[in-house]
């Protein structure tokens, strides 16, 4: 088991307005955590931070990957290194095709890790397994990034993604909103199949719904920009059972 | 007594109305007796109407000034060229398989032609040859849809214009190879002016596809005033691609007037990436019922070019389908224009017309106006139109980046997106293909396309 990201005191914000005050949190590959929180807690800052999405300003803190320092990388290094983010909302990319898209970013990962192109036929024949995993229709590849796809194709297609370039850190934000329960299923079990013991998995959701497939090993509650409460998948089910309220007003209390 | 300069004094319209009287005197051309009042009417609208200037509305943004001052000196007389095929192998889609024609200064050059055999009753080839037989298509539709009420520079060409393409196509004949018609300017007179005329006749059932492209031999000032007339019959499919790329020194007015008749199918791409300052009027009549008209346009500008699309596409029948769909890349101080009208009659019931005019700049003085405009008239149709114009989109950058794919490589993804919205439409495939290479090599041209750190 090795230490693959740590947060620590990360303190966060945009336009001056500070959303993360402090956050602390260590993922070890091989483990699932699941960060839960009330709208507004700053859980989706979280991820744009992770991911390197402009506009976000770290103040204080560090985030450490792999032992060496995240935040100076460009997102497209990240990606390099391993850390992918499912978008809680995908971007439409009218005329990039899906394939020649995803061969270009699979590329990029394999140079980086000195290994050589992967032809189109290789391509195609790994490609089209994964697609069956998820349940994805036909004329998937042909058509253009996520354009026109439903919400819940979109959400197929993040997973599909984190299938093909085989993240050591992917870090799922909402990837529940939005899905019906057969989606949901396929989603998640997409997720399960791509666990192993040398990568780590960041689930972070508003509800419990998700949890129910995707099992985490640690829960972490997420309230005002500070894990204000951390346990195992007990704490979702107690969450889901009585809200957020009751961590909030404790939080209030020094623990 | 006035002493004025003569300068003042000469119309910018003179060296055209002289040239007129030199060339077109009843009998002084070997072109039919019919044709002699059209061009004499040509003649008399273009002195009239005069260039336009930017009072006229449809002009407003386009100044056609630098054109109407040009020294101009028209090429109606053949020239010998001295060109040898091996002079075109550099421009665009001469290696693509097809039955070519070679216009050098507007003037139909044989021994750089490529015909084939001709299928029974056809004629693809040269008009001015067609107008010295005789043909019995042309006087029924030679210069019977082109405007000139409104456009000085239809007008002009109605009068000056000498030769250019004739294509008939008797009923039910499918031309099977694509016809390729290539427009060279050669540069060797300064201020030259070449007025180039097609007609294109497809009759009931006949298909076709068909080339259009413009360029020129070396950077030099050329004035390029070129006119094409469709007339297509019931059904007639017709797939056609203009592809402007002039020298950046050269102006180009251009016109397709396209008169569609029931059950036709007509798809006409414009590509504009040549010229200093250019202009594409389209007009389609939807004269008949069932009818599928889709108009789609690429202009990809730089520096100080103008490109300038104009179109009007007139529903006059019930249950027809129009599209039009132009995309622009402007970079530099370049300019784009874009003006389209769909006109729907009171008799066109359930029209369905789309109009989309999307506008992507690449820096932050290159300028856009764009004009879309539905004017209908019946009370059961679907119409839309709409225009966007923007940069690169932040939110599909860092997508493209979080798997991976660096900045650079993600403008350039997303840019030849927007050019492929466009192309993705060409239907003949070695078409497609060439020009999707051809855009993008322009587009990698372009210093903005390569993020300066």
């Amino acid at each position: 088991m090795t230490r693959l990201l740590e947060i620590k005191n990360l303190h966060a914000g945009v336009d001056g307005r500070e959303i993360l005050k402090g956050v602390n949190l260590t993922i070890n590959s091989g483990e699932v955590h699941a960060i839960m929180g009330p709208n507004g807690s700053g859980k989706s800052t979280l991820a744009a931070v992770l991911a390197g999405r402009e506009g976000y300003e770290v103040t204080q803190g560090e985030v450490l990957y792999q032992g060496k320092d995240l935040l100076e990388l460009d997102p497209e290094e990240r990606a390099r290194e391993g850390v992918f983010l499912a978008f809680q909302y995908p971007v439409e990319i009218p005329g990039v095709n899906s394939a020649y898209f995803l061969k270009a970013a699979l590329n990029e990962l394999r140079k980086h890790r000195g290994l050589p192109d992967l032809d189109a036929i290789d391509f195609l024949s790994l490609v089209k397994d994964k697609m069956k995993v998820l349940d994805l229709r036909e004329d998937f590849l042909k058509r253009s990034v996520n354009e026109g796809f439903s919400g819940g194709e979109k959400k197929k297609n993040e997973i599909f993604q984190m299938a093909i370039l085989e993240p050591k850190l992917a870090v799922l934000d909402e990837t529940d909103s939005g899905l019906d329960i057969d989606a949901l299923r396929i989603v998640a079990e997409g997720v399960n199949k791509l666990k192993k013991p040398d990568n780590a998995q960041l689930v972070i959701t508003h509800y419990q719904r998700l949890l129910e497939y995707i099992i985490p090993d640690f829960v972490h509650v997420l309230a005002d920009g500070r894990i204000v409460r951390s346990g195992t998948k007990g704490l979702a089910l107690e969450l889901e059972e009585r809200g957020y309220d009751w961590i909030l007003k404790s939080e209030l209390q020094p623990a | 007594m006035i002493d004025a300069p003569i300068s003042d004094a000469m119309k910018e319209t003179d060296p055209y109305l002289s040239e007129f009287e030199r060339f077109d005197k009843p009998g002084a051309s070997s072109h039919p007796s019919w044709l002699y009042p059209i061009r004499k009417a040509g003649i008399a609208r273009f002195a009239e109407l005069g260039f336009p200037t930017t009072h006229d509305e449809d002009w407003r943004f386009t100044n056609v000034t630098p054109i109407a001052k040009l020294p101009v000196a028209p090429l109606l007389d053949p020239t010998d060229h001295r060109l040898k095929s091996a002079d075109l192998a550099q421009f665009n889609f001469m290696q693509m398989e097809a039955t070519r024609l070679v216009f050098v200064d507007g003037f139909f050059a044989p021994s750089l032609s490529s015909l084939g055999s001709q299928k029974k009753g056809a004629w693809i080839g040269s008009l001015a040859t067609a107008l010295a037989e005789e043909h019995w298509v042309l006087e029924k539709h030679l210069a019977r849809y082109a405007r000139t009420e409104k456009n000085a520079f239809t007008a002009l060409n109605t009068a000056l214009f000498t030769d250019g393409a004739f294509i008939y196509l008797p009923e039910g004949t499918t031309v099977k190879t694509p016809v390729h018609l290539l427009f060279v300017s050669t540069g060797r007179r300064q201020a030259a002016a070449s007025f180039p005329r097609n007609l294109i006749v497809a009759d009931k059932g006949s298909q076709l596809m068909l080339i259009e492209s413009y360029v020129g031999l070396r950077k030099s000032v050329y004035f390029t005033n070129a006119v094409t007339e469709f007339v297509l019959s019931d059904n007639a499919v017709v797939e056609h691609c203009k592809f402007q790329e002039e020298c950046l020194t050269a102006f180009h007015m251009a016109a397709l007037h396209a008169f569609l008749g029931r059950g036709a199918n007509f798809i006409s791409h414009s590509i504009a990436t040549g010229a200093q300052i250019s202009r594409n009027n389209i007009h389609t009549a939807l004269a008949g019922p069932g009818i599928e008209c889709v108009l789609n346009g690429l202009y990809v500008t730089r520096d100080q070019q103008l490109a300038d699309h104009w179109m009007f596409v007139e529903h006059a029948q019930p249950n027809c389908n129009s599209h039009e769909y132009f995309n622009g890349i402007l970079d530099g101080n370049s300019k784009g224009v874009f003006h389209g009208r769909i006109f729907v009659q009171q008799g066109a019931q359930k029209t369905d017309a789309k109009q989309t005019n999307k506008n992507l700049l690449l820096s932050d003085t290159a300028t856009v106006n764009t004009k879309p405009q539905l004017e209908i008239y019946a009370d059961d149709v679907k119409c839309t139109h709409g225009a966007t114009v923007g940069q690169l989109n932040d939110e599909a950058i860092f997508y493209l980046r979080t798997r991976g794919v660096d900045l650079e490589t993600a403008r350039r993804m997303l840019i030849h997106a927007f050019a492929g919205e466009i192309i993705e439409r060409v239907r003949f495939r070695p078409l497609r293909d060439e020009l999707d290479s051809v855009v993008w090599d322009r587009l990698e041209e372009n210093e903005r396309v390569a993020v300066k750190k």
